[in-house]
């Protein structure tokens, strides 16, 4: 492979005409490309640095060092599972959580319909009681899956919704619940204690829930997703990401540092405002888009 | 990220210390660590360069200062570049003294557009001046009844066709019922879209050529990344902005992006929303904004120290 090819590269290429000579114009024109997927400026440096070490002087192609970089972005982000944790018995209870409009409640809406298409009897809890027509956003979905929703009374208490959604599982037999939550900054102390709350409320119904908590990041967002991945896990104990507007032009590279440092697994990605518009993550379609003009298209 | 930038300007500083002149040798340390910053900040790659080297003329052969250290000194011309960068100051909604002024908010996805419609709604009222919102976001589920609570809750009128396909006839019904009404301006609360959504992007266009907004917002998200520059870009080539609202700076985020979206739209910064709220809009400070890019409070303390 390419791949390879780069790693075994030696002191012989200096006598090669093709290539790229790799000095600091070049080494700048990579770190220029690594920044600009959000990584952040101590990976991006800490990757440029590596492949001075290893490269400097030689003759390489911009094109091979970027795979070898994708190749090792896709190990890291390589998990075990991505897939969903379910419950051994009784209803599976997911809970989300995010900044303010990150993409909670159409991610919701996407894994939802997911869920339903596999078979899954779904109820959603609209436990988003403070924003301006977040229980109507969230009924709207309901409708158009076709799925059961429980709601609350505008600015009534979010736990008591999710409390109601989880039991009517429960009660109903349902396979999934799904619970949004208020957008909330992680810095917001008080709102994040509640969830907490929320989170120690659907365990009453069922002890083993929450199953899941996902964390819904925007991935237009730059270095402050790592605060929100450090302020969301901490507060509700987050259990995977869903990566959502991956659609755009924006790359989402934050994910290489958070994974990182919190090693929370990328669950899904979004990819539109649609229904459908959701995919399971794919390390190697992500890395293979990292430096590339649009999902999957080199550049 | 900040022990490390203190600690870092403190022995950059010591070796500036004593020498008469910043010159490029002397001050290289020094930039590294700001532009280091920047980039934490989420400021654009080609934006600090091009910023780097400008602020390198501009300090290259300064005398320092006898009250100045020459850390200080470094320090100052990078936040006084970034203020002017930033600047000049531009809140005014520019409202006709007669006749309906129509601003047109826009942006990405979740940005903040509908939420800036009530704030700005509510500084208008504040000012007894009578503003109509316009329900032109035909997309996002509920997007109507969202503007249809925030009107009810702050008591200004809402224009709405529910089931509409157009919002270019939309914007254009809310412009007459606003003169019917005796509004004096009209607010078009536009769905969020991608800037590389050729279709969407173009209805927006549609919109401005049609109704022509006499202002048109382009919403940030505080929390933005690199991309800014791309999105910014696109926004400010299909509508040619007036200015620029950065909204989530309640936040830990340092809005570097900020500056990305100044330097390609050059636009006028108009306000920043700092909560969910309809009273958390504030007129840009672009001294406030340059203390939290940088984190300057910090940095001269830092530069103080050395
Ligand atoms: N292009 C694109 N837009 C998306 C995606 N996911 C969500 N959106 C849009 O982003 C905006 C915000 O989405 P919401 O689901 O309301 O976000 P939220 O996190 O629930 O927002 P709050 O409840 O206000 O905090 C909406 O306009 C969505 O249609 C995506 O994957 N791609
Ligand atoms: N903390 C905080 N939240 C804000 C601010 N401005 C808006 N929000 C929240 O951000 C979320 C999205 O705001 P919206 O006004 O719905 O955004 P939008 O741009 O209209 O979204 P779309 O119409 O879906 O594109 C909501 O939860 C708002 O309450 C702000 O300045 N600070
Ligand atoms: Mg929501
Ligand atoms: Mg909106």
């Amino acid at each position: 492979t390419k791949t390879s090819q780069v790693l075994n590269t030696d002191i012989r290429d200096l006598f090669k005409n093709d290539g790229r000579l790799v000095e600091d114009e070049f080494l700048g024109e990579l770190f220029a490309r690594l920044v600009r997927t959000d990584m952040g400026a101590g990976p991006a440096g800490r990757i440029r640095d590596d492949v001075a070490t290893k490269f400097r002087g030689r003759k390489v192609e911009m094109e091979d060092i970027l795979a070898t970089i994708r190749d090792q972005v896709e190990a890291m982000l390589t998990q075990e599972s991505a897939e969903l944790s379910m419950a051994d018995e009784g209803p599976t209870v997911i809970l989300v959580v995010g900044v303010n409009g990150s993409g909670k409640t159409t991610s919701i809406a996407k894994l939802a319909n997911r869920l339903t298409q596999e078979g899954n009897r779904v109820v959603l809890g609209a436990g988003d009681t403070f924003r301006a027509a977040a229980v109507e956003q969230l009924t709207i979905w309901s409708q158009r899956i076709g799925c059961e929703i429980v709601t609350g009374k505008p600015e009534s208490d979010p736990a008591s919704v999710a409390f109601a959604t989880v039991q009517k599982a429960v009660d109903d037999n349902f396979d999934v619940a799904i619970v949004d939550t208020a957008g909330r900054l992680q810095t917001q102390t008080h709102l994040m204690q509640q969830l907490d709350k929320i989170r120690r409320v659907i365990g009453k119904p069922v002890p083993s829930a929450p199953h899941e908590v996902l964390l819904v990041l925007d991935a237009t967002a730059g270095q402050n997703a790592i605060s929100q991945a450090r302020g969301f896990s901490e507060a509700a104990g987050c259990t995977g990401i869903v990566l959502s507007k991956l659609d755009g032009s924006a790359k989402g590279g934050v994910v290489i540092p958070i994974r990182e440092q919190f090693e929370l697994p990328v669950k899904f990605i979004g990819l539109g405002e649609g229904i459908d518009d959701m995919a399971a993550f794919d390390a190697p379609m992500f890395s293979q888009a990292l430096f590339s003009d649009s999902l999957g298209k080199p550049e | 990220m900040f022990e490390s930038l203190s600690d870092g300007l403190q022995s950059a500083f010591k070796s500036l210390r004593g020498k008469g002149k910043l010159t490029e040798a002397n001050m290289r340390d020094g930039l590294k660590l700001v532009e280091q910053s920047m980039l934490e900040a989420d400021v654009s790659y080609s934006v600090v360069q091009s910023f780097m080297q400008h602020v390198t003329e501009k300090a290259t052969g300064r005398r320092v200062l006898m009250s100045l250290r020459p850390g200080e000194e470094l320090v100052k011309i990078v936040y006084d570049e970034l203020v002017e960068i930033l600047g000049p100051v531009d809140s005014s909604l520019h409202l006709k003294s007669d006749g309906i002024t129509v601003i047109m908010m826009c942006g990405l996805q979740g940005s903040g557009k509908t939420t800036t419609c009530g704030k700005l709604s509510q500084l208008l009222k504040e000012e007894n001046i009578k503003p109509l919102l316009v329900a032109a976001d035909l997309q996002r589920p509920a997007a109507i009844e969202q503007l249809r609570v925030i009107g009810r809750q702050l008591d200004v009128p809402v224009y709405a066709e529910d089931g509409a396909s157009d919002p270019v006839k939309v914007c254009q019904a809310g412009v007459k019922q606003a003169q019917q009404e005796g509004a004096r301006v009209v607010i078009l609360d536009t769905a969020g879209r991608l800037a590389i959504d050729k279709e969407l992007m173009d209805q927006l266009a549609r919109i401005d050529k049609r109704v022509k907004p006499d202002q048109v917002y382009l919403v940030v998200d505080g929390m933005t990344g690199q991309d800014a520059v791309n999105s910014a870009g696109a926004f400010n080539e299909a509508l040619e902005l007036d200015g620029v609202v950065m909204t989530k700076l309640d936040g830990d985020a340092r809005g570097g992006a900020l500056l990305s979206v100044k330097h390609v739209t050059g636009v006028p910064i108009k306000f920043i929303g700092t909560g969910e709220h309809f009273d958390a809009l504030e007129p840009f400070r672009p001294e406030g904004m340059t203390g939290r890019i940088l984190q300057m409070g910090d940095m001269v303390a830092a530069a103080r120290e050395a």
